[in-house]
C-alpha cells in the first residue's frame, strides 16, 4: 500500500514536472519576444502546478524549486519591462488577472519584489498588500511555500536601517512587522497541518511537518539578519510576539522546535538580558514539550558565551543569570513530575556547567545545584537507568574537570551524595575517576578531614556495599581497582607530623573496613607510609623530649599502631608479607633505638617463620631478609642478639634443600662480624659459621654421590672459599693462611675427581677466584702482603 | 651503540604512587633497546609500563614482587658485555660492595646490576663495574634515607660503557657520567 503511495507519488510529480517544464518553455518563447501577455499566461499555467494536493511536502519542494528558477527570470523580464517604460503599478495590476488564486499570488509577489526595487511606492506599503494578500491560500502546505516565496522575494528589499528601502514612512518597525506577520501566518498554517488528514496518519504527519519547520524558522532568521532589530526593539518587539505566537499555538512540535530555533538564531548576549521572559515561556508550554532539550541547550549557549570571554561576565552577574535558571529549572522539574531521572539530571548538569563556567569562584552555587539534584534525585535508590547514570558521572566529573583539583569537589558537600545514586560499577568507575584526576595532577590531600571526605567519595573502593556483597569482579580489574587506592595512600600526608598521624589513622580506620580481599592491598602502603612518618619524626629529634609529652606524635605511637595492625591482620596478609613488614618496623624502631619494640617485631617476625611459613622458597627468601636485617640491627643487647642470631642460624641450618642451608649458614657468618662496629666482630662464630657451611657442602656431595652416582658441583666450595677470603681481607684472625690453602687444595681435588659432574660456572667461579687471589697479591700494600703467602 | 636502561625498586603502590612525571617524559619508547630490571616493582602495571618503553625486558626478582616467577639471578650478553642482574637482598651484608663483587665472580659477569638498597652506586674494579640505578621512585628504604629518585642509561659501544645516572633533585634531573672501558685482561674466562 505504502509503496503503491509513494510510486504514484513519483508519477504526480513527474507529470507536475512535465507540465511545469513545458508551460516554462512557452514563457521562455515568450519572454524572448517581449510578449507580456503570454508570458504571463503561460507562467500561470506553469505556476498551476503548484495547485496539487498529492504530493508530499517533500515532493512538493522538488516541484517549487524547478518553479522558483522560472520565477527568477521572469521577474528579470519584469525589470527589464519596467526600464523600457512599461508602469510597474500597471503590471502589478495586471498579474492580478490571473484565473486562479495560487498563481496570481506567486505573480503578484514577484512583481511585488520589482515594485519594493522601483521604490515607486513605500516598501511597507507593498510588503503590508502581499502578506496580507498571501491569506487567500489556506492549505498549510501551498500556503506555508508561497509565504516561504515571498520571504525569499522580500528579505533583502526590507526597510531596514541602512538600507536604501529605509525612508520617513518605512521604518525598521514595518520590516519587523512584516516579518513577523508572515511568521506568524506560516506557523498557524503549520500548526494546522497536523489536524488534517485521518489521525491514523499521524506519524507520518508529524515527519512531514518536521520537514517543513525550517520554512517557518527561517522567519526567525530573517529577523535576527534584521539590522535595526537591537536589543531595545528585540526585548521589546520581537521575543513577546514570537513567545506569543509560540505559546499560543498550543502545538507541541512547534513549540520544541521554535524554542530551539530562537536559541539558536539570536545572540547569546540577547538571551542574557531577556532570561526573565524566555524562561516566563516553558512553563505555559504544552506539557508534553522536551523542555530540558531546550533548556539545556539555552545553559550550554550561555556557558559558552561566559567562556568566551572574560568580558562578559560581569552580565551575568547583572541579570542574575544563575538564580533565574535555576528557579526555571526548579519550576519546570516541578510541573513535569513524571520528567525521567536522565532528564532531570540531565537539567541540573547543564545548570552545574553553565556555573562552573560564570561562576568559578563560586563554589556554594555548585553545591546548590548538587543539592537540588540531590533533593529530586532522593527516594529513588540506586539509579538503575543507563542514561541517567552517564548524566551522573557528568555532573560529577564536570567540577573534576574545571578545576583540575580533587580538594575542590571534596568541598562540595553534597557531592558524596550525588555519587550515592550511583549503581555500584559506576559508583567504583566514578570512584577511580576521582583517584587518577588526584594522581594527574599529583593533588596531595594534606588534611585530615579532606582525607575523611575523599574515602567518603571512594568509599565503593574501600568497602563491600552492604547491598551486594558478593562482588563478581574480575581478579585483574580488581587488583588494578585497589592498587589505584594504594597509589592514593601515597598522596596522602603533611608537612606536619601531628597531621599525617591523623591521617594515616584516618585512613587506617577506612582501609580496615575492606575485608580479607582488600587488606593485602591497601596495608602495605599504610605501613610505609606510617613508617614514612617514623623517619620524618627521627629528623626532628622528637624522641629527643625527656619528658615523653603523651599527647604529641612519637614513633613510640606510630610503633604500637603498627604493631596492632599487624596483629589485628593476621592470617589476612600473606606471612610473607606480614613478615617483611615486621622486619621493616623492626629495623625502624633500630634506628629510633627503640630496642623492646624492634625485639617484639623480630618476634612476630620468627613466629611467622616459624608458624606461617611453609613454602621452601619463600623460606629460603625470608631468612635472608632476617639474617639481611638481623646483620644491620645495632639496637639490641647482648642477651637479645644472641637469642635472635642463634635463632636465625638454627633456621637457616633447616631449610630444605642442602645447598640452600649452606648459603644461608655462611651468610650468618656476618651476623658475628659487623664493620665499624667493634663489640660486633667475634672471629670464632664467624669460623664456625663457615665451617657448619663446609660441612653441609660435604654432605651435599656425599647426597648427590648417593642419590645420582656422581659427585655434585662444587660451587658450594668456591662460594665458602670466597667467604673465607672476605674474611681473611676484613682481618678476622680465625681465618687463617692455611684454612684458605686447605679449601683451594679440596676444590682442585673434588674437580679433577674421575666422578665429578662438568659444571662450566664452577670452571668460571673458580678461575674468577683464582683471578681475584692474584690480583690481590699483585695490588702490593697491606693486602698484597697478606695474601703474599696463598699459593694457588 | 647499545642503549640499555637499568632502573629498579619502584615499589609501586607499596611505597611510591607512580614514577615521577619527569622521568615518564624521558621515558619514550623506541629509543631503548633493552631493560634491565633488578626487581621490586612491584605490580603487573609497572611490568607492563616498562614492556611499553621496550619488548626486551629482564628482570629478577626483590622480595616484594607479585611475580613469582622472576628468576634470583639472571645474565646477559649485549655486545662485548657480559651483564648480570640480581635484587640484592640475597647478598648480605645488603649493599656491602666486596660481597657483591663475590656475586660479580660467581656469575662472572663483566657488569653486575643490583636494587636493593634505594641507593645509586657505581663503582669501578679490577673486575668490571657493580651498579645499582638506586629506586626509580625514590621509594622509603630501611637502608638508605633521603632517597631521590634515580635510574641508570648504559651506552655500549664496543669494548666501552658510559654509564648515565639520572636523579631528580628538588624536581630537578641532574645527570652524572660514568666511564668504563674494558680490556682484554679482565676479559671473561671463556
Amino acid at each position: 500500500m505504502m509503496l503503491d503511495g509513494t510510486e504514484d507519488e513519483e508519477k504526480f510529480l513527474a507529470a507536475g514536472i512535465a507540465g511545469l517544464q513545458q508551460n516554462s518553455f512557452y514563457m521562455h518563447r515568450a519572454l524572448d519576444s517581449n510578449n507580456l501577455r503570454d508570458a504571463l499566461k503561460y507562467s500561470a499555467q506553469m505556476l498551476s502546478e503548484l495547485r496539487t494536493s498529492k504530493l508530499s511536502p517533500h515532493k512538493y519542494y522538488e516541484l517549487y524549486m524547478r518553479a522558483f528558477d522560472q520565477l527568477r527570470k521572469l521577474e528579470m523580464f519584469f525589470e527589464e519591462e519596467t526600464r523600457r517604460g512599461c508602469s510597474i503599478i500597471d503590471l502589478y495590476e495586471l498579474v492580478q488577472h490571473a484565473g486562479n488564486i495560487l498563481p496570481r499570488l506567486y505573480l503578484l509577489c514577484t512583481v511585488g519584489s520589482v515594485y519594493i526595487k522601483s521604490k515607486e511606492a513605500p516598501a511597507k506599503d507593498v510588503l503590508k498588500d502581499l502578506v496580507e494578500m498571501c491569506r487567500g491560500i489556506q492549505n498549510p502546505v501551498r500556503g506555508l511555500f508561497l509565504r516561504s516565496y515571498l520571504s525569499q522575494v522580500s528579505k533583502d528589499k526590507l526597510p531596514d536601517i541602512g538600507s536604501e528601502y529605509e525612508g520617513d514612512a518605512d521604518t525598521v518597525s514595518d520590516a519587523v512587522e512584516f516579518v513577523l506577520q508572515n511568521f506568524t501566518e506560516m506557523n498557524k498554517l503549520w500548526v494546522r497541518m497536523q489536524h488534517q488528514g485521518p489521525s491514523r496518519e499521524k506519524e507520518k504527519r508529524e515527519k512531514e511537518r518536521s520537514e517543513l519547520r525550517d520554512l517557518v524558522g527561517k522567519n526567525l532568521h530573517v529577523l535576527s539578519q534584521i539590522e535595526g532589530v537591537d536589543l531595545d526593539m528585540y526585548k521589546d518587539v520581537v521575543l513577546p510576539r514570537v513567545l506569543e505566537q509560540i505559546v499560543n499555538c498550543k502545538d507541541e512540535i512547534a513549540q520544541f522546535y521554535l524554542m530551539d530555533c530562537i536559541i539558536q538564531v539570536f545572540p547569546d548576549e540577547y538571551h542574557l538580558q531577556t532570561l526573565d521572559v524566555l524562561l516566563g515561556a516553558y512553563p505555559q508550554l504544552q506539557p508534553t514539550v522536551d523542555i530540558k532539550t531546550v533548556l539545556s541547550q539555552l545553559m550550554e549557549r550561555l556557558s559558552n558565551y561566559a567562556a568566551s570571554s572574560a568580558e562578559v561576565l560581569p552580565e551575568f552577574l547583572q541579570v542574575e543569570a544563575f538564580s533565574k535558571l535555576s528557579n526555571a529549572i526548579g519550576k519546570v522539574i516541578e510541573a513535569h513530575p513524571d520528567m525521567a531521572t536522565a532528564g532531570v539530571v540531565t537539567l541540573y548538569s547543564s545548570l552545574l556547567t553553565f556555573t562552573l563556567h560564570v561562576h568559578p569562584d563560586r563554589l556554594d552555587y555548585a553545591d546548590q545545584v548538587l543539592g537540588a539534584c540531590v533533593k529530586n534525585l532522593s527516594g529513588k535508590g540506586k539509579i538503575e537507568d543507563k542514561k541517567a547514570t552517564k548524566q551522573i558521572v557528568a555532573l560529577l566529573s564536570a567540577p573534576l574537570e574545571k578545576y583540575n583539583d580533587i580538594m575542590t569537589a571534596l568541598k562540595l558537600s553534597n557531592y558524596p551524595r550525588v555519587m550515592e545514586f550511583l549503581d555500584i560499577p559506576t559508583n567504583k568507575v566514578m570512584a577511580t575517576v576521582i583517584i587518577q584526576s588526584i594522581m594527574k595532577n599529583g593533588t596531595r590531600i594534606s588534611t585530615s578531614d579532606k582525607v575523611e571526605a575523599l574515602f567518603e567519595l571512594i568509599k565503593g573502593l574501600i568497602k563491600d556495599s552492604d547491598v551486594s556483597p558478593n562482588d563478581e569482579l574480575d581478579e585483574d580489574d580488581f587488583a588494578e581497582e585497589q592498587n589505584s587506592v594504594a597509589r592514593l595512600i601515597q598522596m596522602l600526608y603533611n608537612e606536619d607530623p601531628e597531621e599525617t598521624f591523623k591521617i594515616i589513622d584516618t585512613v587506617r580506620k577506612h582501609i580496615l573496613t575492606g575485608g580479607p580481599k582488600r587488606l593485602p592491598f591497601t596495608v602495605p602502603p599504610l605501613m610505609f607510609s606510617s613508617l614514612k612518618l617514623v623517619r620524618q619524626l627521627q629528623g626532628q629529634g622528637q624522641e629527643e623530649n625527656p619528658f615523653g609529652d603523651d599527647s604529641s606524635t612519637s614513633p613510640k605511637k606510630i610503633f604500637q599502631l603498627l604493631n596492632q595492625t599487624i596483629e589485628t591482620l593476621s592470617g589476612v596478609l600473606t606471612p610473607e608479607l606480614a613478615l617483611q613488614l615486621c622486619l621493616q618496623c623492626a629495623e625502624a624502631a633500630n634506628d629510633c633505638e627503640l630496642e623492646p619494640v624492634a625485639y617484639e617485631f623480630f618476634t612476630q617476625a620468627y613466629i611467622l617463620y616459624e608458624e606461617e611459613i611453609s613454602d621452601s622458597r619463600a623460606q629460603v627468601t625470608a631468612i635472608h631478609l632476617i639474617i639481611g636485617t638481623l646483620q644491620r640491627m645495632h639496637v639490641f643487647g647482648v642477651e637479645n642478639r644472641d637469642t635472635l642470631t642463634h635463632k636465625a642460624t638454627g633456621y637457616s641450618a633447616k631449610l630444605l634443600k642442602k645447598p640452600d642451608q649452606c648459603r644461608a649458614v655462611y651468610a650468618c657468618s656476618h651476623l658475628f662480624w659487623v664493620d665499624d662496629h667493634d663489640n660486633m666482630k667475634d672471629g670464632e662464630r664467624v669460623l664456625l659459621c663457615l665451617k657448619r657451611a663446609l660441612r653441609i657442602a660435604n654432605a651435599a656431595q656425599q647426597m648427590a654421590n648417593a642419590a645420582r652416582g656422581s659427585t655434585g658441583s662444587v660451587m658450594l666450595f668456591i662460594e665458602i672459599l670466597n667467604k673465607y677470603l672476605y674474611f681473611f681481607e676484613k682481618g678476622n684472625p680465625q681465618v687463617t693462611v692455611a684454612a684458605i690453602q686447605g679449601l683451594i687444595e679440596l676444590i682442585m681435588n673434588e674437580m679433577q675427581s674421575d666422578t665429578a659432574t662438568p659444571d662450566p660456572s664452577a670452571d668460571a667461579f673458580l678461575a674468577t677466584t683464582m683471578r681475584y687471589i692474584q690480583f690481590q697479591k699483585q695490588k702490593g700494600g697491606t693486602v698484597g702482603e697478606k695474601y703474599e703467602p696463598i699459593k694457588v | 651503540m647499545v642503549l640499555v636502561l637499568a632502573l629498579g625498586d619502584l615499589h609501586v603502590p607499596h611505597r611510591a604512587p607512580d614514577l615521577p612525571a619527569k622521568f615518564k617524559s624521558m621515558l619514550v619508547p623506541g629509543k631503548i633497546q633493552h631493560i634491565i630490571c633488578p626487581g621490586n616493582l612491584c605490580i603487573k602495571e609497572v611490568h607492563d609500563y616498562l614492556k611499553t618503553l621496550c619488548p626486551d625486558l629482564h628482570i629478577t626478582r626483590g622480595e616484594y614482587d607479585e611475580e613469582t616467577k622472576y628468576p634470583e639471578t639472571k645474565t646477559l650478553t649485549i655486545g662485548q658485555f657480559k651483564l648480570g642482574l640480581c635484587h640484592g637482598h640475597q647478598v648480605i651484608p645488603w649493599g656491602d660492595l666486596d660481597s657483591l663483587a663475590m656475586l660479580q665472580r660467581q656469575l662472572d659477569v663483566d657488569i653486575l646490576v643490583t636494587g636493593h638498597t634505594h641507593q645509586f652506586t657505581a663503582y669501578k674494579h679490577e673486575g668490571g663495574v657493580v651498579i645499582n640505578p638506586g629506586s626509580a621512585t625514590g621509594a622509603y628504604s630501611s637502608i638508605t634515607y633521603d632517597v631521590n629518585p634515580s635510574f641508570v642509561l648504559m651506552d655500549i659501544d664496543g669494548l666501552r660503557v658510559v654509564v648515565y645516572v639520572y636523579e631528580l633533585i628538588d624536581g630537578e634531573v641532574k645527570v652524572d657520567k660514568i666511564d668504563f672501558k674494558k680490556t682484554s685482561s679482565n676479559q671473561s674466562a671463556h
